[in-house]
């Protein structure tokens, strides 16, 4: 029974790694005002980059920075589009899911001869108590990756700056009425730049924490949909570092939910329970969530001068 | 510069921008990457228009795309962004699937029972996002990305199920004979139609190597239809003025949820067109086991994208589409060109539709300030 529980709160915890990353990427953003419907595309990114980085580095760690910087990257041709260009940035996002996943197979398939499926890592993201393991059963079984701690952190540190500094204010402000900031002597563009940067740099990371922590390897099927589920928790968690993070850990609940129901001689067809995430998800949206409020000028393009 | 600034307002001028950056883009691409762009660019449209199973080929694959533009276009006219008209096109072809193999009627009955059952299939997912969305304000996007993935695991049940699934094969048995819509399909494979067909090298191309049908017809008539509705009905005025502001339209006494409800029921209803037209008319006529999405859905969005939300412009992007993916293949069956290339070039365009919106703007804000510049 124990052993069960911890089970599930290991896989748990593990499950939510990589959307918890990306979906504090799209609360940074959305805050600051810019929609990212293509994190999608920069998890994609950084999932690749950080498996190939990872193989032939033989570090995990350069593959973790190395993603995050395609990320990076990526999220700066959305931010040219939809700041600079005062595009309509879920046209911008959309083309950033297309490019993200598309260079990473097509660089994949350059980089590993002609295999949509990288060479996996020679060593997995390390475990917290590496040296303890196998030694004790419980401890065995609460042995988390290196990212799980990690992520926490990053919610802890976006939930300080979003709502105990001045930076923090900044963003939040910028998202619901981006001239009062202007006013202020704050650049409203140069702001919108780094938190787009920031979100494409965390969605990468959670990318990469795909395919070196979970997996070892990218496959074209290593994030499929992950991203849009980030997004999901992004509203879930009504635009909220704790709360993007909860909806993250619920979803992660629910699908070692799934393991373990559909673990040895399960009755009901496993098709079936893999949808039970997705069903949750939907029910608690209807029962609990109710109209959620996006940051007011989340989405809208800003020109100086305009109202 | 007046005259330059009213030329690039034209979407039809900036979309042309914008496919060939996207080309330029993939040909510096494919030229860092030590490939030879000229053989990519002869292979592609070789691909496209050497032989005439080519082209009608295109064609044919260009209807599901048509119709997943169209149900997106729809939505966003609504000011709604259909992301699910991927989940829609697979429980259509569920449906579809489904009574194709349970009934066997006379193909003129059948046909068409087998085609509304998916539309009515996607009618219904798409109408159940309109009405959360309506009745409890629950994002569409959020809703719809859930549905995709219910919809991918439901149709792996059906495919796996121990009655649908045929044996030895990665999906369902195919639908009943009397369901296939494809044109000519018991005689061009008879021995007499093998014979007449032989001596019609053309035909025998067109007809016997393809999967030849109405499709791209019905969704000609479905872009016609709903360009009629979205700009000739009282119904598509709402519409539209809903997605503009949806506050003016409630104050103008317009129903603002019902028109959502509606307006994610037609949408749902044109994916599901998409995904029945497929079972009815393209060969395996089953559902197969999903391992990931095949983004015949996710590829509407770009087509409306690339159509601007035109109906009619529909018809073109999908075309245009169409004959990307299937050049794509012969990049990579021929000379090795990774076939990915391809969704970089269409996600390119689409971020260059996204950004040539402002050219205009641009010009016109160069060209006022010279004439301030003159007046001085």
């Amino acid at each position: 029974m124990l052993n069960n529980l911890l089970f599930i709160l290991t896989i748990t915890f593990i499950n939510s790694v990589p959307l918890t990353l990306a979906a504090l990427g799209g609360v940074i953003c959305e805050k600051s005002g810019v929609v990212n419907i293509g994190i999608e595309g920069m998890m994609s990114i950084g999932a690749f980059t950080g498996a190939a980085v990872g193989y032939y580095t033989g570090s995990v760690w350069l593959g973790l920075i190395f993603a995050g910087l395609a990320g990076g990257l990526l999220a700066l041709l959305h931010a040219i589009a939809s700041i600079t260009f005062q595009a309509d940035q879920t046209v911008s996002g959309i083309a950033i899911n297309l490019i993200g996943p598309g260079l990473a197979m097509f660089l994949s398939r350059i980089f590993f001869a002609g295999a949509t499926t990288t060479i996996p890592v020679p060593q997995k993201f390390p475990k917290i108590f590496s040296s303890l393991a196998n030694k004790h059963e419980i401890l065995n079984n609460i042995n988390l990756d290196m990212t799980v701690p990690l992520s926490f952190s990053v919610v802890l540190i976006t939930w300080f700056v979003m709502y105990k500094t001045k930076w923090g204010l900044r963003i939040r402000a910028l998202g619901e009425h981006p001239a009062a900031v202007d006013s202020v002597g704050v650049s409203v563009y140069r702001t919108r730049y780094i938190c787009v940067a920031l979100s494409g740099i965390l969605a990468g990371i959670g990318g990469a924490s795909v395919t070196l922590a979970i997996v070892s390897q990218f496959t074209p099927s290593a994030i499929s949909g992950q991203g849009f589920i980030a997004l999901a928790a992004v509203i879930f968690g009504k635009w909220k570092p704790f709360g993007a993070y909860f909806a993250c850990l619920f979803f992660g609940f629910a699908q070692a939910l799934v393991v373990l129901i559909g673990g040895e001689g399960s009755v009901i067809s496993s098709d079936l329970l893999m949808m039970l995430p997705y069903l949750l998800t939907v029910l608690i949206l209807i029962l609990f969530v109710g109209r959620s409020s996006a940051p007011k000028a989340s989405g809208k393009p800003y020109q100086r001068g305009s109202r | 510069m007046k005259n330059v600034a009213s030329i690039l307002e034209k979407p039809v001028v900036s979309t042309i921008i914008s496919i060939f950056l996207g080309f330029l883009v993939a040909f510096l691409i494919l030229f860092v990457a030590g490939y030879n762009p000229l053989d990519a660019v002869l292979t592609f449209f070789n691909a496209i228009f050497s032989k005439p199973k080519f082209i009608t080929n295109v064609i044919i694959k260009s209807s599901p795309l048509i119709l997943t533009g169209l149900s997106a276009a729809f939505a966003f006219k609504t000011g709604l962004f259909n992301i699910g008209a991927e989940g829609q096109y697979i429980v259509a072809t569920v449906a579809s699937t489904l009574v194709g193999i349970i009934f066997n009627f006379h193909p003129i009955i059948q046909i068409p029972l087998v085609i509304l059952s998916g539309v009515a299939a996607g009618a219904v997912l798409g109408g159940i996002v309109g009405f959360l969305k309506a009745k409890f304000g629950i994002h569409e996007v959020i809703t719809s990305i859930m549905f995709n993935w219910i919809s991918l695991y439901l149709c792996n049940y059906v495919a796996n199920s121990e009655f649908f699934h045929k044996p030895e094969s990665n999906g369902t048995y195919p639908i009943n004979k009397s369901g296939i819509s494809m044109l000519f399909y018991d005689w061009k494979f008879s021995e007499q139609g093998r014979r007449f067909l032989k001596e019609n090298p053309f035909l025998n191309e067109v007809l016997l190597k393809t999967d030849l049908s109405l499709n791209f017809l019905i969704a000609v008539i479905a872009a016609i239809i709903t360009w009629i509705i979205i700009y000739k009905t009282t119904l598509g005025f709402e519409l539209r003025a809903v997605g503009l502001n949806h506050h003016a339209a409630l104050n103008a006494g317009i129903k603002v949820r019902r028109n959502v409800v509606f307006s994610m029921l037609v949408a749902g209803a044109l994916a599901g067109l998409a995904g029945a037209l497929t079972i009815s008319g393209t060969s395996n006529n089953s559902v197969q086991i999903l391992s990931v999405f095949e983004n015949n859905g996710f590829n509407g969005l770009a087509v409306a994208l690339i159509a601007r939300s035109s109906p009619l412009g529909c018809i073109f992007a999908g075309l245009i589409f169409s004959a990307l993916i299937y050049a794509g293949q012969a990049l990579q069956f021929k000379i090795g060109i990774p076939s990915e290339i391809i969704n970089i070039v269409i996600g390119v365009i689409v971020f260059f539709i996204a950004i040539t919106r402002i050219l205009p703007i641009i010009v016109e804000r160069v060209y006022a300030q010279r004439r301030s510049e003159n007046v001085k």
